[in-house]
């Protein structure tokens, strides 16, 4: 095993490993990523905290991965707080709003605090949230139409005077379908000249920072997550934006690290990791802004499976202002996820499934369920996120692979084109 | 304080030659378990009706694992921690009762009031006969002051004492012990194991027979998964703690199989087929495991492959016993059986054994033999069905499972 770790430094070919084609789950760390990491375990791997050497030099690390965060995404390095992941920072958003809201600092109708989310969030949006209602929060839950999109009307229906949080994604990790931020930032601004007032809003943008050249400051949002794992960085490590000017009540209380937002000895294996992964992201987007080049690929691999596979349906809107580059989401009629998943792993192709058997019951995507698919088609659904490292080639040969395996399975189960699947 | 455990096996107990296999077999399970259980055991002697550990400086910690490990040794009816003194001493009485005194105070968190002596005397050149030692050393009790009375007729407390050839065991404490008959005894035999609630326990119930049960898994990857998979080794594990100290599990890749049946057989029959298909694969795996029996953890039901129409007509491709402990059972009594035996937890994960896409809407639930027979002729005319069910039990994968630590 030790031989391979060597080898795969160097970048080795993916297809060693197989096609993954599942990057919203997570992604390859780099191979500079890794060397990254590998340095500070074995020579940089002070306490950022000392004041000898080896601390001086990894807050170095530490100030040098921080600004290449704040680059990335066109903010100050100030503003970043580093922390375990996008779970932590969408908890340390949520709740660190929550707890410094005060009754009467803005213009209420009821004492309960309100604030806005939407359906069809990560869970580690929805559960915060679920929490604040248990503690006597208003929390409306804005739902999606059947191609998954959030209207920005039923947005500005439900907004109220005292509304002092929205949060909402970038990118559905399910779908690849885009919220419609530029509209919610008009509708904010608006609000704020109109009242003075304007809820803070936290976007969870794990699905889309590496994918497309992203621009917080410039819609306004004050709180966003990312996390390092999803863009070829390392799991563990991810970071929170907060504008200047926001206020939070920590989650993790201790040492005082991260201005008091996050206390803890710095991981810094994994922020050097996550600063290294977000130099390459932006060196990638330098060149392709838009993703163009992930959009291709994805658009190529929805044009042969609409091609060679018959009764197939895909999930969302096509066009590049609705959905993100890199995620395609297809129903497989005939066919269960699972099976579908399993048979393509066999044959080197790693794909995800909108259902999955690991409760007592088969838990459809809440995602999909949202969007109005039955659960036959949740069932049969299968995700397919391409990332930078995926080649024409590889989208080619496991195109031709999943064509066989759903003829296969579709053969079993007697499926036919037209026909609804009664068996 | 303890430095022996007295081990009592009943049925065993039968006349004719079998009953020193079984004695051996017995004693060499005990040792097996014990050694398994890290207990440190200097010697394990058996001895008219009784199995005699001696345990040396044990800690209670030891001494709690080599209580549980002797409560899933097959054969074992009950046994005993106890204080073993050689059986010359000067003065027997006040070592009894010594002993017997030390023994009483590790009860006392179950505040006795009242205790009474009974001894057992096999070793007749002992000075002192059952009744007189009743007496004395309740007595001697007595004269230490440990606060109860002596209640012949219902007692609190009951101090044994057994006077042996090898020595004096005194014990205040008697553990029940599984019972049955010890591992292996009776011969070996092939359990299908599905993974859901009712065959691990019909696999217990036949080891507690003394049935050396090896266990055959079907899996159909990518049908199944591999958590399907694991749940039936996890199984194996547990069932692994009883018995033998071992489990050893065959899984059989069933995949090819499962198809030639979802693309040949009616509907109707897929699931009596698929039965008749498992059977036959299992027999062939018995002549490799010399096994005489096939098990399931069948029972007697409307659902489809357990009428007894069911029944019939798929035992009907093998000679080989098929035995079913659970047939007459209501399911609450299994579940609690699972419940006792560990095997509950493991069996309800949801992980099916069987694919959805395999499962008919409508299964034939009162078959008939020459409907099965027909079915398979028919598809004997598309596959070579012979040939199948060889690849099948070429593809059964072997593992020896260790228990699973508590």
């Amino acid at each position: 095993m030790a031989g391979t770790q060597a080898d795969n430094h160097r970048g080795t070919q993916p297809a060693a490993t197989g096609i993954y084609l599942d990057n919203s789950a997570t992604t390859r760390p780099d191979p500079a990523v890794v060397d990254a990491i590998r340095t500070v375990l074995e020579i940089e791997f002070g306490n950022a905290s000392s004041v000898h050497r080896l601390g001086v030099a990894a807050r170095r690390i530490l100030d040098e991965s921080r600004r290449a965060v704040g680059e990335l995404l066109g903010v100050a390095s100030e503003e970043i707080v580093f922390t375990s992941g996008a779970t932590e920072a969408n908890n340390l958003a949520i709740l660190g709003v929550a707890r410094q809201w005060r009754p009467g600092r803005q213009q209420m109708e009821s004492r309960r605090p309100h604030a806005i989310t939407t359906a069809v969030e990560h869970p580690s949006v929805l559960e915060p949230f679920r929490r604040l209602q248990e503690e006597g929060w208003d929390v409306t839950f804005l739902q999606v139409n059947h191609n998954g999109q959030l209207d920005p009307g039923e947005l500005a229906t439900a907004l109220r005077p005292d509304t002092a949080l929205v949060s909402t994604m970038w990118v559905n990790n399910e779908t690849g379908v885009l919220m419609p931020l530029p509209a919610i930032a008009d509708l904010l601004n608006r609000r704020q000249q109109e009242t003075n007032l304007r809820p803070l809003w936290h976007v969870d943008a794990v699905q889309a920072v590496g994918k497309f050249a992203i621009r917080p400051r410039e819609l306004g949002i004050d709180l966003l997550s990312m996390s390092a794992h999803k863009m070829h960085g390392p799991k563990g490590a991810g970071a929170l934006y907060v504008r200047r000017g926001v206020h939070l009540t920590p989650v993790l209380l201790g040492g005082g690290q991260e201005w008091g937002l996050r206390s803890g000895t710095e991981n810094i294996p994994g922020i050097a990791g996550l600063g290294s992964a977000c130099r390459l992201a932006a060196r990638r987007l330098a060149a392709d802004p838009g993703g163009e080049g992930l959009r291709q690929l994805r658009e190529a691999l929805w044009r042969f499976i609409e091609g060679n596979i018959p009764g197939v349906s895909r999930h969302g809107p096509g066009s590049p202002e609705e959905v993100a580059p890199h995620i395609l989401n297809v129903s497989f009629p005939g066919t269960k996820g699972e099976v579908l998943v399993r048979y393509l792993s066999e044959r080197g192709v790693f794909v995800a499934t909108g259902s999955a058997c690991h409760s007592r019951r088969p838990e459809p995507s809440h995602v999909l369920t949202a969007m109005g698919l039955s659960p036959d088609e949740v069932g049969a659904s299968i995700r397919f996120s391409l990332s930078w490292e995926n080649t024409r080639e590889e989208i080619e040969q496991a195109a031709a692979i999943l064509k066989s395996a759903v003829a296969e399975i579709r053969e079993l189960t007697g499926w036919r084109p037209g026909r609804t699947p009664a068996r | 304080m303890f430095n022996s455990i007295l081990v009592r096996y009943g049925e065993i107990a039968l006349k004719g030659k079998n009953r020193p296999e079984f004695e051996g077999q017995l004693q060499r399970q005990v040792r097996r378990a014990l050694a398994d259980a890290d207990v440190p055991v200097e010697r394990v002697e058996r001895t008219y009706g009784r199995i005699v550990i001696g345990i040396g400086a044990a800690s209670s910690e030891a001494f709690s694992r080599a209580a549980r490990a002797l409560g899933r040794v097959f054969g074992v009816v009950s046994f005993s921690p106890a204080v073993r003194l050689p059986v010359d001493l000067d003065d027997p009485v006040e070592a009894m009762a010594e002993a017997a005194w030390g023994l009483v105070q590790t009860e006392l968190a179950l505040k006795p009031r009242s205790f009474k002596v009974d001894a057992r005397r096999s070793y007749k050149k002992f000075p002192l006969n059952s009744l007189e030692i009743n007496q004395e050393l309740g007595a001697a009790m007595l004269r230490r002051g440990i606060g109860l009375s002596v209640d012949v007729h219902n007692p609190d407390l009951t101090v044994a004492v057994e006077v042996r050839q090898e020595g004096v065991y005194i014990s205040t404490r008697e553990f029940p012990g599984p019972g049955g008959l010890p591992y292996g005894v009776t011969g070996r035999a092939i359990l299908l194991l599905s993974g859901g609630i009712d065959s691990p326990v019909a696999a217990w119930m036949s080891m507690r027979r003394g049935v050396e049960v090896v266990g055959l898994h079907f899996h159909s990857y990518p049908f199944t998964s591999e958590e399907a998979r694991r749940k039936a080794e996890d199984l194996g594990r547990v069932l692994a703690r009883w018995g033998g100290g071992k489990f050893k599990l065959r899984v059989c890749h069933f995949t090819e199989v499962q198809k030639a049946i979802q693309r040949h057989v009616p509907e109707e029959l897929r699931i009596t087929i698929m039965r008749r298909m498992m059977f036959r694969i299992a027999e062939k795996i018995a002549a490799q495991e010399d096994a005489l029996a096939l098990i399931t953890g069948e029972n007697v039901a409307q659902v489809a492959s357990q009428t007894l129409e069911s029944l019939g007509v798929i035992e009907a491709v093998t000679r080989l016993p098929v035995l079913r402990p659970l047939a007459m059972f209501d399911k609450m009594e299994t579940i609690a059986k699972a419940k006792e035996i560990g095997t509950y937890e493991i069996s309800i994960r949801p992980y099916e054994d069987c694919c959805t896409i395999f499962t008919p809407v409508h299964p034939k639930t009162r078959p008939r033999l020459v409907d099965a027979e027909a079915a398979e002729a028919a598809m004997a005319a598309e596959v070579d069905i012979e040939m199948l069910l060889a690849e099948a039990v070429e593809r059964t994968a072997s593992t020896d499972l260790d228990p699973m630590p508590e």
